[in-house]
C-alpha cells in the first residue's frame, strides 16, 4: 500500500506557484523526510496532504488512494502543525477531553498514559508546560486519534537537544508498536538521516529527487579526478554536479549499479545523504527526479573553487 | 507507568545483556553500526547463544532511530547466521564468533604483548604500530590470494561462524 500518491499535484496563489506537478510514490511503513530550503513548497505539500489546503492542480491521496480531505483520509491522518499548537489557557485534561470530542475516533486510555510517562500533569494548564513538553502534548493529542499516517511540520525547529531526542523516540516508537506511517519535514539533514528511511528533496516548488534512502546512496558515486578531464567524464555520465578547483575535480554522478566501471585515472567514491542532498539542492531547475535509476539529465551546476 | 502493549512485555525473560550506542561521527551508516556492536560483543563473550538481542521498540525509544534500521540490522544478523528472530519473542544470538579457546586466546594475546613492546623499543609511537600492523595485515591476507583477502564478512560466509545449537534453546 502507498501511503502518499500525488499526480502532478500543484498549487497556485495568484500567479505564484507553490508547488508544481509533484508526481509522488511513498509506500506505507516509512518515515518520509521532506527536505528543501525555506518556501521550496514543504508546507503547501504537507497541508494538502492533510487536507487543509485545497490544490489547484492534481490530485493527492493518501492511505492506499483515499482523496485527500475525504472523511476516511481525515480519520486516518494525524498532523502536527509547525511549534506544536496548543491552546495555552486550557489545562491539559481539558485539552484530552476537547480532542476527544472534535473527533471520531480518540484514545483516552492511550493519551493519559501517555502524559502520566511523561511526566505531564493533567491538571497543569498547557501554556504553563515547557517547550518540549507543549510539543510532546501536541503530539500525544495526534496519536490519540490512532492514525495510520503522521504528518509532522518542523518538529524540531523549537526544541532543546533532549526534547529532541524524546520527541522522535516518541514517533519512531508509535512507527515500531503500530505501523504509523510518518511524513516530517525538518532543516536538521543530520537528525533526518537517523530517523527517516525515504527522502523527498523540494526546491523552488518541484520535486528535484525522491526514493528509498538505500536506493539513493546506492545510485550516486562521487568521482574524484583530474579537473582537465572533468568535461570529459561528465559527457560520458549522468551527472548530477560538478565541483572543479585548478588541479582537481569531484563529479557527482548517477549509477546504475556498483559495477558501473570508473574511468581510467579516476577515484570513486561513495556519498553520503546529506552531500547527495545537498547537491541536488545547487543544481538549478533540474527536472523531478522519480528515482536514481531514472536517464534523466539535470544541467548540472558547475562550482569554482 | 508504561504503554507497554503486550508485544514487548517486559517481565518475560532475563534483561537483554548489551545495549546500543550511536556515532554519528563515524560516517558508518547506522544499521552497521548495530551490526558491528553485535558482532564485536559476540567475540568478546558479552553475548552467547540464546541470548535475546534488544527489542525493536527498546531500541527505537532509547535511540530514537527509526524501527526499519533495526530490523535491517537484525536480518542482516540472520543473513549471516548469527541470530534468528522468533515470531512474537524477538530477536536471538544464534552462533558465537569467539574463534579460538580461552586459553590459546590468551597465549595470543601475550605474544601481542611482547610483539608491541620491541616495536616500541625500536622507537615506533602508537600511530606508527597501528600503520605497521594495519599493512602487514593487508598484505598477509593479499598474499594468500584469491577468496582469502576480502575480510571478516565474507569468511564468516565460508563457515568460521559456528552455529551453536545446543546454546539456542
Amino acid at each position: 500500500m502507498n501511503v502518499i500518491e500525488t499526480s502532478g499535484l500543484g498549487k497556485s496563489y495568484g500567479r505564484v506557484a507553490a508547488l508544481r506537478d509533484c508526481t509522488l510514490t511513498v509506500p506505507a511503513g516509512r518515515a518520509a523526510a521532506l527536505v528543501g530550503p525555506n518556501g521550496a513548497g514543504k508546507s503547501t505539500l504537507k497541508s494538502m496532504l492533510a487536507g487543509l489546503t485545497i490544490p489547484t492542480a492534481g490530485t493527492a491521496a493518501v492511505l492506499g488512494g483515499q482523496p485527500a480531505g475525504s472523511a476516511a483520509a481525515l480519520d486516518g491522518t494525524g498532523f502536527v502543525a509547525q511549534d506544536a499548537p496548543v491552546y495555552k489557557s486550557l489545562s491539559c485534561g481539558d485539552m484530552l477531553h476537547l480532542t476527544a470530542n472534535l473527533n471520531r475516533r480518540f484514545d483516552h486510555e492511550y493519551a493519559q498514559a501517555r502524559l502520566a510517562e511523561l511526566g505531564i500533569p493533567l491538571k497543569k494548564k498547557a501554556g504553563k508546560l515547557s517547550g518540549g513538553q507543549q510539543a510532546q502534548l501536541a503530539l500525544t493529542l495526534a496519536l490519540a486519534r490512532r492514525p495510520r499516517l503522521l504528518i509532522l511540520d518542523e518538529p524540531l525547529a523549537a526544541l532543546d537537544p533532549l526534547a529532541r531526542q524524546d520527541f522522535m523516540g516518541t514517533v519512531m516508537t508509535a512507527m515500531a508498536d503500530d505501523g504509523v506511517s510518518v511524513l516530517l519535514s525538518s532543516h536538521a539533514l543530520a537528525e533526518l538521516e537517523r530517523v527517516a528511511d525515504y527522502f523527498i528533496v523540494l526546491a523552488s516548488g518541484e520535486v528535484r529527487l525522491a526514493g528509498d534512502a538505500d536506493d539513493l546512496l546506492a545510485g550516486h558515486r562521487m568521482l574524484t579526478g583530474p579537473a582537465a578531464e572533468a568535461g570529459l567524464v561528465a559527457s560520458q555520465q549522468s551527472i548530477v554536479q560538478i565541483r572543479r578547483a585548478a588541479a582537481q575535480a569531484h563529479v557527482l554522478v548517477r549509477i546504475s549499479g556498483p559495477d558501473e566501471p570508473v574511468p581510467p585515472g579516476w577515484e570513486a567514491h561513495a556519498v553520503g545523504l546529506e552531500e547527495l542532498i545537498l547537491a541536488y539542492l545547487r543544481a538549478p531547475g533540474g527536472p523531478a527526479q522519480p528515482g536514481p535509476s531514472a536517464a534523466l539529465r539535470p544541467e548540472p551546476t558547475e562550482v569554482a573553487r | 507507568m508504561t504503554i507497554d502493549k503486550g508485544i514487548s512485555a517486559t517481565g518475560d525473560g532475563p534483561p537483554t545483556p548489551i545495549e546500543y550506542r550511536l556515532d554519528p561521527a563515524s560516517g558508518v551508516p547506522t544499521y552497521l553500526q548495530l551490526v558491528q556492536q553485535v558482532e564485536h560483543a559476540l567475540r568478546l563473550g558479552y553475548l552467547k547463544p540464546g541470548d535475546q538481542l534488544p527489542k525493536v521498540r527498546d531500541v527505537v525509544a532509547a535511540l530514537a532511530i527509526n524501527p526499519n534500521t533495526v530490523l535491517k540490522a537484525y536480518k542482516e544478523l540472520e543473513t549471516k547466521g548469527l541470530a534468528a528472530g522468533r515470531p512474537g519473542q524477538g530477536t536471538f544470538v544464534q552462533a558465537t564468533l569467539t574463534q579460538v579457546a580461552l586459553p590459546e586466546l590468551t597465549g595470543l594475546r601475550r605474544s601481542l604483548l611482547g610483539w608491541l613492546a620491541s616495536a616500541e623499543e625500536t622507537g615506533l609511537d602508537e600511530d606508527g604500530i597501528v600503520a605497521l600492523f594495519t599493512s602487514v595485515l593487508r598484505d598477509f591476507y593479499d598474499h594468500r590470494g584469491g577468496a582469502d583477502h576480502k575480510g571478516g564478512a565474507d569468511r564468516h560466509a565460508r563457515g568460521e561462524v559456528r552455529a551453536d545449537s545446543e546454546g539456542a534453546a
